[in-house]
């Protein structure tokens, strides 16, 4: 039991070293609130409120009754009434609003006949967002009278989102950044361990006693998972106070397996320990993975939408199978079970990567 | 069965690059002995300490530590030396006593006992009152007992000390060597590097290293009746002028300044070499009395690590 008891000494030493160092315990809580709250908050990809005038030279009743249900989707917000196409022309040109909606004389005959539009939406190009949601309100169904509905049904296409009705980004957004945020922590917080013992000194010490490298890399693991695990919990209660993000899935299987990503994090921290230096190297190094695990893991771009060679990145990043867990059980109700490979890959990825930092770490000096 | 020597060396050597850290280092430690290696900065005394206890793999040449032949398996050696780095390299962030609780559980030193040995530690090494600090916020002298206690705590036979006096006070250096003392009486093998000549006196024997040669080795008296010199004292008005004097004699090995008085090495193949120096000091018209004195181990240290012909400032 010698083995155990001097993890068992590691860990201790681990959890009173971290308990005094105020700034780290302060990452520990702050880093995943301030992440949730700006992406929450900030990146929203849903676009509202969309600065837009209107010339309606209709001025039917028909005509008010579809402005009125353009303002009801909340995409719009109509500031300008005004008369002429070129009035809205300018209106967009000097940056006022977004989308122009102009209604011709001839609407109420227009939206009969079906062959041609009977509205027509200028937008603001430059913003490749604001065109796509232009787009998606020339297909928005518009509940007229019934005469008009039958033939307006036929033409216009329904959009409806499954899972996230209401299109809120915090939905899609709050179970890729868990895996984010976990990234970013766990590799920081194992980065730096071994690197910041080095240059204390302590690691020879450390390397003098009959501690093993082993013994000393669970030891330093054990903690962390620990404190992943808490700030998952974190996340998850900020993400369902803030913005209503549910977890339909099971509980138990969204820890399980983020208790298998802490660790493939945790491992490939201390990889990166054993290979840099210096405190400074292991922060560059981090980089390194922390930002392909943003931008190619499916958090910020759809997967399928990448090149395959970005795809093949994506693949061995653990954060990419992470969010297909994560997406799968909070949002698709989906079990575990139904998705085992990507449990697997992250098992695998932190075994190999754990003999790999405990062969690299050697009980030498040269 | 226990060999005869804590520590035997032979033809041990380390590269790091291009550059010769130690070159065929032969050593021989007897148990129970203070064992001093008296050397400038990196003339290799923490390289071969590193060598010996299984930190460095030797470029050639091998050793005998405490029975484990080295290079090799230095598993089974671990538990038996204790290592004193010349950095501190305890937990600035524990306190003392979580310090030594962590080196126990370490070293798998028996719980039942484990209390108490840290308590007679605390009592031994002055640090009753400072058992709650944080090591890292404690004075130079409070760190090096803190890091001698955590080196001694499992009983080991070798202890391996790297500079361990070169950031405290004289006073808690005296105390140190107390404590040295105390564990080599108890049958502790010390090997202790230093470049202090009086701490170098202190030790049994001890061997001086010049760029990563061992130039001589003994006990200090065998070495400061060995040192093929004549040392001659000189107390000059005005020591500098004197020294001016002296230096250019193709005879005189060294001139070494303190205070008033010069030290000038002599080979003992010359003759008269009180009546050479108070030639050469007459010829230039300086006032001064000279006389013939023992070698002190810092006399040896100049001889044997003299460039062999001597032409320098």
């Amino acid at each position: 039991m010698k083995p155990l008891s001097r993890i068992m000494a590691i860990v201790k030493k681990e959890v009173r070293q971290l308990r005094r160092d105020r700034l780290t315990f302060g990452m520990v809580v702050g880093l995943p609130v301030i992440q949730m709250l700006l992406f929450g908050y900030a990146i929203n990809t849903d676009v509202r409120h969309l600065g837009t005038a209107v010339a309606n030279q209709a001025g039917t009743h028909l005509s008010r009754q579809f402005i009125a249900e353009l303002k009801q989707t909340q995409v719009v917000e109509i500031t300008d009434f005004v008369e002429t196409a070129n009035d809205l022309d300018a209106l967009l040109r000097r940056g006022e609003i977004s989308i122009g909606v102009f209604i011709p004389r001839d609407f109420d005959r227009r939206v009969g006949q079906q062959s041609r539009a009977a509205v027509q939406l200028l937008v603001d190009g430059t913003d490749p967002t604001i065109l796509g949601v232009a787009n998606q309100l020339r297909t928005m169904p518009f509940g007229f009278d019934s005469a008009h509905r039958e033939t307006g049904a036929q033409q216009l296409i329904e959009v409806r989102p499954f899972y996230n009705p209401e299109r809120r980004s915090p939905v899609n957004i709050i179970p890729g950044l868990m895996g984010v945020i976990l990234t970013m922590t766990m590799i920081l917080f194992t980065a730096v361990a071994i690197v910041r013992e080095r240059e204390r000194g302590n690691l020879e010490l450390l390397i003098n006693t009959p501690l093993s490298s082993t013994e000393l890399m669970v030891g330093k693991v054990i903690p962390y998972i620990v404190i992943g695990l808490l700030q998952l919990a974190l996340i998850l209660g900020v993400g369902r106070l803030l913005f209503d993000v549910p977890v339909r899935g099971s509980v138990l299987d969204l820890y399980l397996a983020a208790s298998a990503f802490v660790a493939a994090n945790l491992a490939l921290g201390l990889l990166i320990s054993t290979a840099a230096t210096t405190q400074f190297q292991a922060m560059q190094m981090m980089v390194f993975i922390l930002l392909p695990s943003i931008l190619l893991s499916g958090f910020m771009f759809p997967f399928d939408g990448m090149p395959t060679f970005a795809q093949y990145i994506g693949e061995v990043l653990p954060n990419t199978h992470f969010i297909r867990l994560t997406r799968g059980i909070m949002l698709r109700d989906a079990a575990l079970t139904e998705m085992l490979a990507d449990l697997l890959y992250l098992i695998g990825f932190t075994v190999i990567a754990m003999i790999a930092a405990a062969l690299r770490f050697t009980k030498r000096l040269d | 069965m226990h060999a005869e020597f804590a520590i035997e060396a032979r033809g041990l050597s380390k590269d790091f690059g291009k550059l010769r850290a130690v070159s065929s280092l032969d050593l021989t430690v007897p148990r129970g002995q203070i064992y001093g290696f008296l050397g400038p900065n990196g003339s290799g005394k923490s390289t071969t300490i590193r060598m010996l206890c299984g930190l460095l793999t030797p470029t050639t040449g091998s050793a005998t530590v405490l029975d484990t032949e080295i290079p090799g398996d230095s598993k089974l050696l671990k538990p038996k030396i204790g290592y004193m780095t010349q950095k501190f390299s305890l937990f600035g962030d524990l306190t003392v006593f979580e310090n030594l609780q962590f080196i126990a559980e370490i070293y798998s030193y028996p719980v039942a006992d484990r209390r108490k040995r840290i308590d007679e530690l605390l009592e031994r090494y002055d640090l009753v009152e400072q058992h709650q600090q944080l090591a890292g916020t404690m004075s130079g002298g409070e760190k090096q007992r803190l890091a001698l206690a955590c080196a001694v705590l499992h009983h080991p036979e070798l202890l391996l000390l790297d500079e361990p006096t070169s950031a405290v006070d004289p006073q808690s250096r005296r105390d140190f060597w107390e404590n040295l003392f105390r564990l080599a009486g108890a049958g502790t093998t010390i090997l202790v590097s230093t470049h202090y000549m009086d701490e170098a006196e202190r030790c049994h024997r001890l061997a001086i290293l010049d760029h990563g040669v061992k130039v001589a080795d003994g006990t200090p008296q065998e070495l400061q009746g060995d040192t093929g010199m004549n040392v001659i004292e000189v107390i000059a008005d005005n020591p500098y002028a004197a020294r001016g004097a002296i230096h250019d004699l193709e005879e005189v090995a060294s001139v070494t300044q303190l205070g008033i008085r010069l030290r000038v090495l002599i080979p003992d193949s010359y003759d008269d070499p009180r009546e050479l120096v108070e030639r050469a000091l007459a010829s230039s018209n300086m006032t001064a009395s000279t006389s013939m004195t023992a070698a002190t181990l810092e006399d040896v240290f100049v001889a044997v690590t003299l460039k062999p012909p001597r032409k320098s400032t």
